[in-house]
C-alpha cells in the first residue's frame, strides 16, 4: 500500500521565479520553453497554407436554402456559376428549380427486366456530376441468387465476361425517396428533407459533414465526399441544379435525387434514358393515366425492407 | 462591484499561474502532453487539408475512433454523478471531499468529447449551423441536437459548480447553498441524460439492427458507471501519490463498491444481449457474428472483443474477490475495467454497426495513423487540461492557495492589469 510521500520543507513549489525583474535562471527557461512551445505550434498548423478553394466567405455566410429570398438566390447561383467556371472553365447553367405543382414522383424496377450491365449506375455518374476519384456512385447493383431475398447472398463486385448469368437476378438499389426518410429525422442541422414532390434532398452549402444520416439509412443510399472531388472538366454536366447535381464540396453528402435537374423539368432520369431492357419506370403518381400509376395498381409490386416503415417510393416488381 | 471583479481576475491569474509551476516531473509530464497535442493538431490539419480520406472511414463504414471515443467518454463524464450522489445524497464523508475531483474529470471528458466531434465532422467551418437560434437547429427532432443541448448543459453545470465552490473556498467563505446545491441535483439528473441521449444517438436507427436494441442505453450507462469511477479511482491514486492531499483508503473502497456492482450488471446486460442475439440466430444476428466470430472470412474485430472479454471477465473476478481490497489489486481490476469498457463501446459497438452494411456488403475498418495522432492528440489534451484543473484545485482545497495569502506586489499588479483591461 502506497502512503503519501512527506512532502520536503521549504517553499512551497509555486513559490519560485517570482522576484520582479530578475531574470533568473528558471525564467528563462520558462520563456524558452514557451517559445519553442509557440514555434511547434505554428510548425503543427503549417499544413493549413495547402487549404484552398476550402470555401468562401460568401459560403461562409450563406443562409439555408428555405431561408434565401429570391434575390439572395440569384446572387447564390451566380457565385456557383462563377466557382464552377473558375474550376472547370466552363460556364454552368445553374438553375433552382422547384418542384412542380400536382406531382409526386415513384419509381419502378422491373427485376425480371434487369440484366445487370450496370448502364444506369455510369450514366448516373455522368449526369449528376459525381466525384470519379474518389469514385462516387448513387447506384449500387447487386447479383442475387435466385430464391433469396437476403442481401447478404448478393454479391456487389461481380465482374464477369457478360451479363446476365445463369441462376442469378440482379437488384438495383438507389435512394428510395421515402415518405418517412429516417436521414431527414436525423439531421441535427436541416440540410435534408423531403420536397412537396417526393425528392428527398440535400443543401450542399448547409450540411456539416457528421453522416448521421448515411447511419440512419436502411438503404445504404447516401454517399460522403470523404476527399475533394474531381471530375475531368470535359466530362462535366453543365446543366445544373442548386439541389442536383451542381459540383459538391469536399466533407459533405450527397445521394440520388431522381435526377432533379431533368425530372423537375420534364425529362426521364438518365438511369431510365439509359436503360437498355426497359426495366425502369419512372412518373406521377398522382397521375392516374401515367404508367407508374398503371404499374404500382397491377403488378405485383413490392418494396425493400418494408418491415423499417420507411415507405418508399422506389418500387419492386417481377413481371412472369 | 469593482472589488469583486478585481478579486476574481487576482483568483483567476493566481490559478493560471501557478498551473505553470512545478516540480521537474510536472514539467515532463506536462511536455509529453503537449508534444502530443502538437502532433494531434498537425495531423488535424491535415485532415482538415485532404479530408476525411485522411482516416479509415469509407461510405461503408462511415463512424470510427473518433465516434467510438466520443461514445465512451460521455460514459466517462456521465459517471461523476457516482461521486456526487453518495456525498449529496446519502451524505457519504469519505467522498465529500473528493467529489469535486471527479465533476473535474467530468469537465475535462466533455473537453475531450465536443473535440472528437469537431474532429469526426467533414464541414467543421459550419458548426455554427449548430448554434441553436443563430443556424437551424433539428429538436426535437434529430437525437444529435438532443446531444448538443445536454452535453453543453452538463459542461456549463459543472464548471459552474467546480468554479464557485474553488472560489469560496479560495476567500474562506462558505458557500451559499441556493448558488449551488440547485445545480448539483439538476446535473444528477443530467448526468443520467448525456449517456442516454448518446445511446439513443444508436438506438433510434431502425436500418441498424445491431444498434436498434432497448438494451443499448442500460448496457452504456452500466458500462459508464463502472469505467468512470474505476478512472477515477486511478486519478485519486495519481493525487495521492504526486500531492500531500489526503485521500483515505476507505474513500477508494467506497468507489470500489461502486465500480463492483456496475461491474456485475454490466456483464449481466452483455451476456443479456450474446444470449439473445446468438439463441435466435435470425438475419439480424450478422453483425454480432462479424465482431465475436467472424463473417464471410472477414475477423477484423475478433481479437478486440476477446481482449475486451477478457478485461471485463478478469476485472469483475478481481473485483469480486477480497483481493482488490488491497489498492495495488484494485489498480489492475480498474485498468482491466477501463480497457474492456473501452474496447467493448467503441470498436465494439460503433464499427460492427456498420459491419455488414444495409446492403449486405462487408468492408472493414482500421484507423489509419493519421486518425490515430488526432485521437492521442484529444486525449493529451484531456489529460492535459485535467492536470491543470488538479494543479488548480489541490492547493485552493489544502488551503495554501487562498485569499489570505494572496502576495502584495502580485495585487499592485493585478490591479494594474485590470485598469488596462476597463481601459480597452
Amino acid at each position: 500500500m502506497a502512503e503519501p510521500k512527506p512532502q520536503p520543507p521549504g517553499p512551497p513549489p509555486w513559490a519560485h521565479g517570482q522576484h520582479d525583474g530578475e531574470l533568473t535562471r528558471r525564467s528563462f527557461l520558462r520563456a524558452t520553453a514557451a517559445l519553442a512551445a509557440g514555434f511547434a505550434a505554428v510548425a503543427a498548423l503549417s499544413p493549413l497554407r495547402e487549404l484552398q478553394k476550402y470555401s468562401s466567405v460568401e459560403e461562409f455566410l450563406q443562409k439555408h436554402y428555405k431561408e434565401l429570398t429570391p434575390a439572395e438566390m440569384t446572387r447564390v447561383l451566380e457565385r456557383i456559376a462563377r466557382e464552377v467556371e473558375r474550376e472547370y472553365q466552363v460556364r454552368p447553367h445553374v438553375r433552382d428549380l422547384k418542384p412542380m405543382n400536382g406531382v409526386e414522383f415513384a419509381y419502378a424496377l422491373n427485376l425480371t427486366r434487369c440484366i445487370g450491365c450496370r448502364k444506369c449506375v455510369h450514366a448516373c455518374v455522368a449526369e449528376n456530376n459525381q466525384s470519379r476519384s474518389p469514385e462516387i456512385q448513387y447506384i449500387r447493383v447487386i447479383k442475387m441468387p435466385n430464391g433469396t431475398f437476403d442481401v447478404e447472398r448478393g454479391d456487389h463486385h461481380y465482374a464477369p465476361e457478360s451479363v446476365p448469368e445463369k441462376g442469378f437476378y440482379y437488384m438495383p438499389v438507389q435512394c428510395h425517396q421515402c415518405k418517412s426518410p429516417p436521414c431527414v429525422k436525423v439531421c441535427p442541422v436541416k440540410a435534408t428533407w423531403q420536397e412537396p414532390d417526393g425528392i428527398t434532398v440535400i443543401d450542399y452549402d448547409w450540411c456539416i459533414g457528421c453522416r448521421y444520416c448515411e447511419a440512419a439509412c436502411p438503404y445504404w443510399a447516401r454517399r460522403f465526399n470523404f476527399g475533394k472531388p474531381s471530375i475531368p472538366k470535359e466530362k462535366l454536366n453543365e446543366d445544373m441544379s442548386y439541389l442536383g447535381n451542381r459540383p459538391r464540396r469536399q466533407g459533405v453528402m450527397e445521394k440520388c435525387h431522381f435526377c432533379l435537374q431533368r425530372t423537375r423539368a420534364g425529362r426521364y432520369p438518365a438511369c431510365l434514358e439509359v436503360c437498355p431492357t426497359g426495366a425502369r419506370k419512372f412518373g406521377n403518381v398522382l397521375d392516374p393515366e401515367s404508367e407508374i400509376s398503371y404499374i404500382l395498381k397491377h403488378k405485383r409490386v413490392f418494396v425493400l425492407k418494408e418491415e423499417v416503415g420507411t415507405l418508399p417510393r422506389f418500387f419492386y416488381y417481377f413481371d412472369v | 462591484m469593482r472589488a469583486m471583479v478585481r478579486g476574481y481576475l487576482i483568483f483567476l491569474s493566481r490559478c493560471l499561474g501557478i498551473a505553470f509551476v512545478g516540480d521537474w516531473r510536472y514539467y515532463l509530464w506536462m511536455g509529453v502532453l503537449t508534444t502530443l497535442c502538437l502532433l494531434g493538431l498537425n495531423a488535424y490539419a491535415k485532415q482538415l487539408v485532404h479530408g476525411l480520406v485522411a482516416t479509415g472511414m469509407s461510405d461503408q463504414v462511415s463512424w470510427g475512433v473518433y465516434i467510438a471515443n466520443f461514445t465512451f467518454l460521455v460514459g466517462v463524464a456521465a459517471a461523476a454523478v457516482m461521486l456526487v450522489i453518495p456525498v449529496y445524497v446519502y451524505r457519504n464523508e469519505e467522498l465529500k471531499d473528493l467529489v469535486i475531483f471527479g465533476e473535474l474529470l467530468a469537465v475535462a471528458a466533455i473537453l475531450m468529447c465536443l473535440a472528437f466531434v469537431t474532429v469526426d465532422l467533414g464541414r467543421p467551418d459550419r458548426f455554427w449551423h449548430l448554434i441553436p437560434g443563430i443556424g437551424k437547429f433539428n429538436f426535437p427532432g434529430s437525437m444529435l441536437s438532443w446531444d448538443v443541448i445536454v452535453l453543453n448543459g452538463y459542461l456549463l453545470l459543472n464548471v459552474h459548480i467546480c468554479g464557485y465552490l474553488l472560489y469560496t473556498r479560495y476567500q474562506h467563505r462558505k458557500p451559499s447553498k441556493w448558488f449551488y446545491i440547485p445545480f448539483v441535483f439538476i446535473g444528477m439528473g443530467w448526468a443520467i441524460s448525456i449517456h442516454t441521449v448518446t445511446a439513443f444517438l444508436y438506438v433510434g436507427l431502425g436500418g441498424r439492427p445491431f444498434w436498434n436494441s432497448s438494451i443499448v442505453g442500460p448496457r452504456f450507462i452500466a458500462s459508464a458507471f463502472t469505467a468512470g469511477p474505476a478512472l477515477i479511482i486511478l486519478a485519486l491514486r495519481v493525487i495521492r501519490r504526486v500531492s500531500d492531499y489526503h485521500i483515505p483508503d476507505r474513500a477508494l473502497l467506497t468507489l470500489r463498491s461502486i465500480v463492483q456492482v456496475s461491474m456485475v450488471i454490466n456483464v449481466f446486460l452483455l451476456f443479456n444481449e450474446v444470449f439473445k442475439e446468438f439463441y435466435t440466430d435470425n438475419l439480424h444476428v450478422a453483425s454480432s457474428k462479424y465482431l465475436y466470430f467472424g463473417l464471410h472470412g472477414y475477423h477484423g474485430l475478433n481479437l478486440w472483443i476477446w481482449v475486451a472479454v477478457a478485461c471485463n471477465l478478469v476485472s469483475l473476478s478481481l473485483l469480486l474477490v477480497p483481493l482488490s481490497r488491497s489498492v495495488r489489486w484494485l489498480d489492475v481490476a480498474c485498468v482491466l475495467a477501463i480497457l474492456g469498457i473501452w474496447i467493448e463501446k467503441g470498436m465494439g459497438l460503433v464499427i460492427p454497426g456498420f459491419v455488414p452494411t444495409p446492403l449486405g456488403e462487408i468492408v472493414e475498418y482500421t484507423p489509419t495513423v493519421n486518425e490515430t495522432l488526432i485521437c492521442f492528440g484529444i486525449w493529451a489534451f484531456g489529460l492535459l487540461c485535467y492536470t491543470v484543473f488538479l494543479r488548480m484545485s489541490v492547493p485552493i482545497l489544502q488551503g495554501r492557495l487562498s485569499r489570505a495569502n494572496e502576495p502584495v506586489h502580485e495585487d499592485a499588479d493585478s490591479d494594474a492589469r485590470l485598469r488596462e483591461l476597463l481601459r480597452s
